[in-house]
This record gives C-alpha cells, sequence and structure tokens, in this order.
C-alpha cells in the first residue's frame, strides 16, 4: 500500500520491540467473535492512474460544459487561480485546528483577517471563524437569537431560501421552538402587515434572506423596525456574498447568518461551503463556533490565538452555545483570498457586472414572458413566469448546452409555471440571447396552441 | 537537549503584517473582462439598496497576495512536515490524487440543482461510497448530509429521539462516559436531551454494574467512543449493546477512533445502532486548519426512515436519483447533500486501499500506537496499564513533581520538530498526554519522537526551566491567552 511508511522488515522489528509475537497479538482486546476474518467487501486496491480514470468518468457523466442559469443559494463566479495555488500548499491544507498557535500563527493571522473583512462587508462588529454553511448557519443564528432574548418561538419569511427553512425547521423540532411563516408581497418582498400579525410576545426573533430566494433585495430596515417594536431580534441570511459589493449590507440585523460560497469556493454539487455569522459585539459571548483573537507573547510581539473558548463545547460540554467543533477553516481561507483578490474596488466593480447581465437578462426575457416582481430592486436573480411548464423548456435548452432557471413549481405552487434565473458575470450575453430565444419561441407555440383551440372550440360551437 | 537537532533546526521565517497594512489606494489583484451588455445606472437599478462604500477592505497587487499568504503558510506546522500526533484526531496523511480528482470539473462545477439526468456521476460517487462505508461499519443505511463529526452526532440524536418518538416516548437522558469528547454532551443539549454522566472503571473501561444501574426507561441512549478516548477497546461491547437494548434504549457510537478498527471488526457486528465517522479523519480528506470535514451517519435498519432527507436511490429506469418523499424523515440537516467534495476525496482514499490496503492501515496505526507506548514506558506514568489500540494516554504524575506539566511538555516537543499531542484530555485523566500517530508515521520519525520525549523527560529532570519556557525556535513564544479573552479583539481596526 503506498501511503504506508514501512517495510515488512520495519513490522517484524517494532512487534519484537513491542513484544508481541504478531500483530493479532495487538488486537487480542476485541472479543474472537466480532473479528472480521473476511476481507471487506469494498473495490480492489486501484492504481493511482485508474483512480483518476474513474472519477474522470464521474466528471464526464455530471454535465461538464454547460451555460448555466442556476443560482438559488449556489453561484458560479470566477474562481481566480491564485486560490487553488494558496491553499494547496501542505501547511495550510494538512494543518489541525490551530490550539497550538506558536506553530498555527498563519491559520489563525488568516482567520483573524477573513473575521475582520466580514465585518467590513456586513456592517457587524464580530464575524466568527466560520459555520458550516448558509443553512446551519441560519439555525445556529436563529437558536442565538432564543439564548439572547429568552423568548422561544421564530417567524420565518417565506422567501428565506426553502431549504434554510428546512434546516432551520429540523434544528427547532426537538426544541420544541414553534416555527411560522410569513408571506412575500407582490414585489417579492416581505409582506410586513403579515409580519405585524406573526410576531408575538414569545417571538426570539425574524428570519429573513436579502437579497432572498426570489432575488428581491429586502427593506431591511422596515423589517427590523417591526421586529424591533416587538422586542424580537431580526437575523438576516446572506446567500449570494458578491451582492455585497453594490448592495447596501443589513446594518439594522442583530445577526447575520451568511454563506459565502460565491467568495471563490466552487460549487462542487453542494459542498464544501462557508458559512460564517457576525453580529454586535455585545453579543458575542452566545455566538458559536470559533474565533480568533489578537494578543502578544512573552516578548510584546503581535500574535493570534483562538479565544473565547468558554462558550464552546470542549470547555463548556453541555451547557455549550453550539457542539460546533470542526468547522470550514480551509474554504474561510479561500474566501479571504477571494476578498483579499477583488477587495475594495474590486468587489464593487465584480458587483456591476453581475448586475448589468441581469438587468439585460430580465429586460429581454420580460420582452417575450413575465418577469415577476418587476418593479423589486434585486441583484442576479429573477423570475420569469412563462405559459410553458419550465421543465419542458428547459429539457430543449439542455440540447442547447443550456441550464435553464430552477423551475419553482414544487416550492411555490402559487406562481405557476414559474423559474427562478441568474445571471452572473460568467453568463454570456450570447447564452443570455439563446435562453430568451428559446423561451420566446415556446411562449409564441403556446399561444399559437391556445389559439388553434380557440378557433376548433368555436368552429365547434359553429356547427 | 542532546538530540534535539536531529528532527528539527532553525532556518528564516519573514515577517509579514496584516493584509489590510499592505493595502494601498489603487492596487489590484483582478480584471474583468469587458461588459458585453449594456452599462447600467446602480443608482437607478438599487435606489436606497446602492452600497456607496466597501470601508477597509484592502487593495493589493497579486504578488503581495502570494508572498502573505506563502509566508503565512510557513508559519504553520503539517502533516506534510512531520508527525501530528494529535489523539483522538487522526492526523493521517492527505493524499494528493484525492485533491486532484475532487477538482475535476464535472465534480468541481457541478451545481446541486441541475437536472438528475446530467448528474448522474456525482450521484454514483455518492451511492458507491455509501456502499462501502456501511460495510466497513457493519451498519444498514447511512447519511452523507452531515458536514462534520458534530453535525454527525446531532444528525444521529435527532434520529434516535425520532425513534424513541415512534416508540410513543422520546425519553429525557443521554448517558455519556466521563471520558467523552465535549461534542457528545454539547450535542445532547442541542437535541433537548440531558446528559447523565458514566464513570469508567478502574481499567478505563465502562463499568457495565453502574451502566445496569443507570439504564432506565428515562434513557434514550448510550453515546459510546469505541475504542474509547484512552484508545482502550471497550472489551465487554456486546454486554453494554445488550443492557441498552433490555430497556429500549439505543447504542450510539462515537467514530472518532474508527481508525484502529476499519477491516478489523464492525461496529454494527457488535451491537451499536447508529453511528458516526468522520471522513476528515479516518478517510484522509484534510484537515485543513479545522474543517471543511465530512460526517456521514450509519445506521440499522430500524432507523433507516428517520434518515435526513433526501436520500439516494436507484429509479425503475435503473438511473439514480434523490427521494424526497419520506415522512419520517427527521428532516434536512444541511442545504443540499452534504460536504460532496469530501465523499470524493474520501473514495479515492477507499479505492486507492482497496480490502487489503484499509486492513494494513488499521494494523499500522495499532502498531505504531503501541511501539511509542512501549518505547516511552517508564519516563511517562502511564495511569492505565490496559492494553491500548490506535492511540495511548500517558499522565504529567512524574513530571508534575517538578513543577512541569503536560501543556510544557507540550510546547518542548515544538522544539524537537514535532506537532504536540492532544493535551489534558481526556478528563478523566489528570495531566493527559494523548498520542495518536496514525499508521502514516515511518519507523524512523517514531523513533525520533520517542528520543524527544525521553529526552524531554530527562530535561525535567536537569533543567526543568527549559521546558516551562518552551517553545525556544518559533517565531512568536508563549501568548496570553488570558489578555485575549479578557478584552477580545476580534479583527482589525485603522489605527
Amino acid at each position: 500500500m503506498r501511503y504506508l511508511p514501512k517495510s515488512p522488515g520495519d513490522r517484524e522489528a517494532m512487534l519484537k520491540t513491542i513484544g508481541a509475537r504478531s500483530i493479532d497479538d495487538l488486537f487480542a482486546s476485541i472479543p474472537a467473535e466480532y473479528r472480521l476474518n473476511r476481507d471487506l467487501n469494498v473495490p480492489r486496491q486501484m492504481a493511482e492512474s485508474e483512480i483518476v480514470d474513474w472519477f474522470r468518468q464521474r466528471s464526464n457523466e455530471s454535465g461538464d460544459g454547460h451555460a448555466i442559469f442556476l443560482g438559488a443559494g449556489v453561484y458560479y463566479h470566477y474562481r481566480p487561480v491564485i486560490i487553488d495555488s494558496l491553499i494547496s500548499r501542505g501547511e495550510f491544507l494538512t494543518a489541525y485546528t490551530p490550539y497550538q498557535p506558536e506553530i498555527s500563527q498563519g491559520t489563525l493571522q488568516s482567520i483573524f483577517e477573513f473575521q475582520t473583512m466580514i465585518c467590513e462587508l456586513t456592517g457587524m462588529e464580530v464575524a466568527n471563524a466560520s459555520m458550516y454553511d448558509g443553512s446551519t448557519a441560519a439555525a445556529e443564528a436563529v437558536m442565538m437569537a432564543v439564548r439572547l432574548t429568552g423568548r422561544r418561538s421564530v417567524v420565518i419569511a417565506r422567501s428565506v431560501h426553502p431549504e434554510y427553512r428546512e434546516v432551520v425547521a429540523t434544528y427547532a423540532w426537538h426544541q420544541g421552538m414553534p416555527v411560522s411563516t410569513t408571506g412575500f408581497t407582490d414585489s417579492g418582498g416581505l409582506d410586513p402587515k403579515e409580519l405585524e400579525r406573526s410576531i408575538t410576545q414569545d417571538t426570539a426573533c425574524v428570519l429573513v434572506q436579502s437579497p432572498n430566494f426570489l432575488g428581491a433585495i429586502e427593506d431591511v430596515a422596515a423589517v427590523a423596525d417591526i421586529a424591533h417594536k416587538h422586542g424580537a431580534m431580526l437575523v438576516v441570511s446572506i446567500a449570494e456574498a458578491v451582492s455585497l459589493g453594490i448592495v447596501e449590507p443589513p446594518r439594522q440585523a442583530d445577526i447575520i447568518a451568511m454563506e459565502a460560497q460565491s467568495f471563490g469556493v466552487p460549487p462542487g454539487f453542494g459542498g464544501p461551503y462557508c458559512g460564517v455569522i457576525a453580529t454586535r459585539e455585545q453579543f458575542v459571548r452566545q455566538l458559536p463556533g470559533r474565533l480568533v483573537g489578537q494578543t502578544t507573547d512573552k516578548n510584546g510581539k503581535r500574535g493570534f490565538v483562538l479565544t473565547l473558548a468558554t462558550r464552546e463545547q470542549h470547555i463548556r460540554r453541555e451547557k455549550a452555545t453550539s457542539n460546533i467543533c470542526t468547522n470550514q477553516a480551509l474554504i474561510a481561507l479561500m474566501v479571504n483570498i477571494f476578498m483579499t483578490i477583488y477587495g475594495k474596488a474590486g468587489l464593487r466593480e465584480l458587483a456591476k457586472q453581475n448586475l448589468a447581465k441581469t438587468a439585460y437578462a430580465a429586460e429581454q426575457f420580460g420582452i417575450h414572458a413575465t418577469v415577476l416582481f418587476a418593479n423589486a430592486p434585486r441583484f442576479n436573480e429573477f423570475v420569469v413566469q412563462t405559459s410553458e411548464d419550465p421543465y419542458a423548456i428547459n429539457s430543449r435548452l439542455l440540447g442547447h448546452k443550456i441550464l435553464g432557471g430552477l423551475p419553482l413549481k414544487k416550492l411555490y405552487p402559487e406562481l405557476g409555471n414559474a423559474a427562478l434565473w441568474c445571471c452572473t458575470e460568467m453568463t454570456t450575453r450570447t447564452a443570455i440571447d439563446t435562453a430568451v430565444g428559446l423561451v420566446a419561441e415556446s411562449e409564441r407555440s403556446t399561444r399559437a396552441m391556445k389559439e388553434a383551440d380557440v378557433r376548433s372550440d368555436i368552429e365547434e360551437v359553429a356547427r | 537537549m542532546k538530540y534535539m537537532t536531529r528532527k528539527a533546526t532553525r532556518h528564516v521565517s519573514q515577517n509579514e503584517g496584516l493584509i489590510f497594512e499592505k493595502s494601498g489606494a489603487g492596487k489590484a489583484a483582478w480584471k474583468l473582462p469587458p461588459l458585453d451588455v449594456p452599462e447600467v445606472d446602480t443608482a437607478k437599478l438599487l435606489g436606497p439598496a446602492e452600497r456607496k462604500d466597501l470601508g477597509n477592505m484592502p487593495e493589493v497587487s497579486e504578488i503581495e497576495i502570494i508572498r502573505h499568504f506563502t509566508r503565512l503558510s510557513t508559519w504553520n506546522y503539517a502533516i506534510d512536515l512531520g508527525m501530528y500526533p494529535l489523539g483522538s484526531c487522526t492526523m493521517k496523511y492527505n493524499p494528493r490524487v484525492n485533491e486532484v480528482v475532487s477538482r475535476l470539473d464535472g465534480l468541481a462545477n457541478g451545481h446541486p440543482c441541475q437536472p438528475e439526468d446530467i448528474c448522474q456521476g456525482a450521484l454514483r460517487i455518492i451511492k458507491i461510497l455509501s456502499e462501502c462505508l456501511t460495510e466497513i461499519t457493519g451498519m444498514e443505511a447511512i447519511t452523507l448530509q452531515p458536514a462534520a463529526g458534530a453535525h454527525g452526532e446531532l444528525t444521529g440524536l435527532l434520529m434516535v429521539r425520532a425513534y424513541q418518538q415512534s416508540k410513543g416516548n422520546p425519553r429525557k437522558k443521554i448517558l455519556i462516559p466521563d471520558s467523552a469528547h465535549g461534542t457528545n454532551p454539547a450535542t445532547a443539549g442541542m437535541v433537548g436531551y440531558s446528559v447523565e454522566n458514566l464513570k469508567s472503571n478502574a481499567r478505563g473501561m465502562v463499568d457495565t454494574a453502574a451502566l445496569t444501574a443507570q439504564t432506565n426507561e428515562d434513557v434514550a441512549a448510550l453515546m459510546l467512543t469505541n475504542p474509547n478516548t484512552l484508545g482502550i477497546f471497550e472489551q465487554e461491547i456486546h454486554k453494554i449493546a445488550e443492557i441498552m437494548h433490555a430497556k429500549g434504549s439505543l447504542l450510539y457510537m462515537d467514530g472518532a477512533n474508527m481508525n484502529a478498527l476499519v477491516g478489523k471488526v464492525r461496529p454494527g457486528d457488535f451491537g451499536v445502532d447508529v453511528m458516526h465517522l468522520n471522513l476528515h479523519k479516518t478517510f484522509s480528506t484534510p484537515h485543513g486548519g479545522g474543517g471543511p470535514g465530512s460526517g456521514p451517519v450509519a445506521v440499522k435498519q430500524m432507523l433507516e426512515p428517520f434518515l435526513p432527507k433526501p436520500v439516494v436511490i436507484t429509479k425503475p429506469d435503473g438511473t439514480l436519483g434523490f427521494e424526497y418523499d419520506r415522512p419520517m424523515s427527521v428532516g434536512r440537516v444541511r442545504a443540499f447533500y452534504g460536504n460532496f467534495g469530501m465523499f470524493v476525496r474520501a473514495l479515492a482514499y477507499i479505492l486507492a486501499n482497496g480490502p487489503d490496503g484499509l486492513r494494513q492501515t488499521t494494523e499500522d496505526a495499532v502498531l505504531n500506537a503501541n511501539y511509542i507506548r512501549k518505547g516511552i514506558e517508564g519516563a511517562y506514568d502511564l495511569p492505565y496499564p490496559t492494553p491500548t489500540m490506535h492511540e495511548v494516554v500517558f499522565s504529567d504524575r512524574l513530571q508534575a513533581k517538578k513543577g512541569v506539566k503536560t501543556m510544557d511538555i507540550a510546547k518542548r516537543l515544538i522544539d524537537y520538530g514535532f506537532h504536540p499531542y492532544t493535551t489534558a484530555f481526556p478528563l478523566i485523566v489528570p495531566g493527559a498526554l494523548m498520542i495518536e500517530p496514525t499508521e502514516s508515521e515511518s519507523k524512523e520519525e517514531l523513533d525520533l519522537f520517542i528520543e524527544a520525549m525521553r529526552s524531554i523527560a530527562e530535561e525535567v529532570e536537569e533543567d526543568p526551566k527549559i521546558v516551562l519556557d518552551a517553545p525556544h525556535s518559533t517565531r512568536v513564544s508563549r501568548l496570553d491567552e488570558v489578555a485575549a479573552a479578557r478584552k477580545p479583539v476580534l479583527r482589525w481596526k485603522p489605527a
């Protein structure tokens, strides 16, 4: 086995030193009746070349080389090559959690920079070292609000990512936390009147997403006013981090639960991604997850350490703020490098390109089909309603190597034949024009079919 | 002191400030292609939602970024540099082919919402890894959705609760041995259970008499790590399972120490009902400075209906797909399907090993730990003389007489070119030195480690100050953690 650095002679010598006759002696504590006396039924040992071939085949079966209009919490942005060059350094890749600060300053300083940049971008005062992803960050943020307010229930906007809502519901279920949802208006934003009716004296927080799942940017200030008026906190989920380059961050929020995948993390069929929670300084002791803080060494030199560990499971055990231990450090490093590359000016320009592509696409789609929530300010996603079932349209788009928008029928049946489309700086005008052309064709033929139906009905009546 | 230069020596370490301190207006490391659609008026599109300023975000060039992070990287210890003997962390070699295959275009760039018929390759990876892991654990069904070990624990206990609920009563308590990892009680708390501590016996194992006395209809499950955090296999494991099952309680196994068992014994065969694995420990996915991990949860058939949704199924036409209609499911624990990139790496590891390689790996891991145990026994106190498997726990009892604690010895080990072992854990051993070498260490590296440990023990006798003041060779000396916590500085601010 090529990963094992021992010769048969080494093994023999070591057994002799230990005083064991054979390796079986070292497994003698396992009762004989449970020992496995056969090979595991797993594939045979493969050469490296075979492994690469095998995965290359799987890769080829996984839809390579399409123009993609899918967003819905996972976004295709360009990943500068130096991200992978840097995270591939063994000192980052193969290091453990930085519990020994004297030999982990690289990881620690980079997390400190990550926390700083997340604060700058979100307008919050503190950010943690990362959470698993945006969905679990949202769930943990809600539980944090429950601890901070001493209240038990949560109101979630229906325009929050449906899978995020499911995760919050799972976390809340066994804790006996009541979860209710609040709908959206014709403009795609949270319905303030319904929110007023949903909030009670027991509401710990309101959870909204902005830009929301339907693409609309929420009026966070207005939602915050309603929540705060009732003594509840406002938790804002941000799923599309690039929006922060051009969209005002939700500064009125008490807690921000973010998914930073957009910042240089590959879509990777759903993960690993990078969640993060940011909040105000006064709430830091209820923040879950790891935190890096600045300090000095014995000689007064600046250095960084994991800090405020009394919140965490290895100290607090059952009284910890969360059970989270391993988080997403290497992915946070990708995010950190991405934020450093684009920085102050680049993030804005990048976001502006997303805005321009989306505005163009929405306008073009709007000529032939209905763009819902058209008046809401949006970033890079929009909902297109068609006459034909979007699944049928998408299967024709696939023939042109295009992955169309996400059909919303199962998630939001009330929107009818609607799909959620997304454009980023990677979306070409050619792809937009082709997709719009096919949707236009679908509209024309569906209309023609309907007209033909009406004509034949009239003819039948006339007979 | 006499062996110090054998593994490590000093070299020049580059200084590097925070990235913000290198920022200069107008520097850039990015370039966007020309826009192929009309420019937009952002004020008109966004109105009051438009952001005008990005605060103190840095502005630097590409070479500065390369140097910044490369310099930072050289301040880290890593498996690639040497042995990383953290107990219960299984810091093994991270094969590079794993990194290559996980970056193949169709896998790295697959969108989780793309139609099932154009992600058959990704689904097949999930299915085959699931099959391998159920075979390795001897369990009957599995979910790969949890993002890390603790997340797996949460998922497992949610399923325990749902199962007990389906029997009419979710029950109140989880039993946890005093040697357990802190995530176990923290998880029980998150799922709304109270925690009852279970004392270990003199041999460092579960006291079955105490277990019998404490197990009743209020106990939903026992959370057990096997081998436990002392590296000791619970010899009475089947009796433990019987005690639990007789009262309708379940046996949960924390799979943190699965590296001692793969290919030699299967938890499903010795009575475990539900367990989690850590792909970032046993299955070689890189730890990355603290993640990403992946924490699959394997279960017996009676818990299958409660698995998080969706699950991967084979459809009538033979293709693979996701099944969402699972009314008894505990729900989702994470958006999409889990840390898929870690699945690719773990499967690549299994394929590189095959059944013979996996078994040899386990044997070497146990051999290495016992070789270290033999090598430093006598120089350090061994509180539990019971045979151990993939890790061993010593205590600082002998050194404490000279005022030297486990953390001091750990810091001195840094000067010898090693990462420290796990300090002060498990809690049942005061002043613990918890050592897990994994299979990835050669005899030469192990010999150097043993020499270093013995040499430090001598130093404690002859010149304890050198150990107490360690490390001496790092770019920063011991850091003031008390000050860090008392007045937290959690972000950079412009002067």
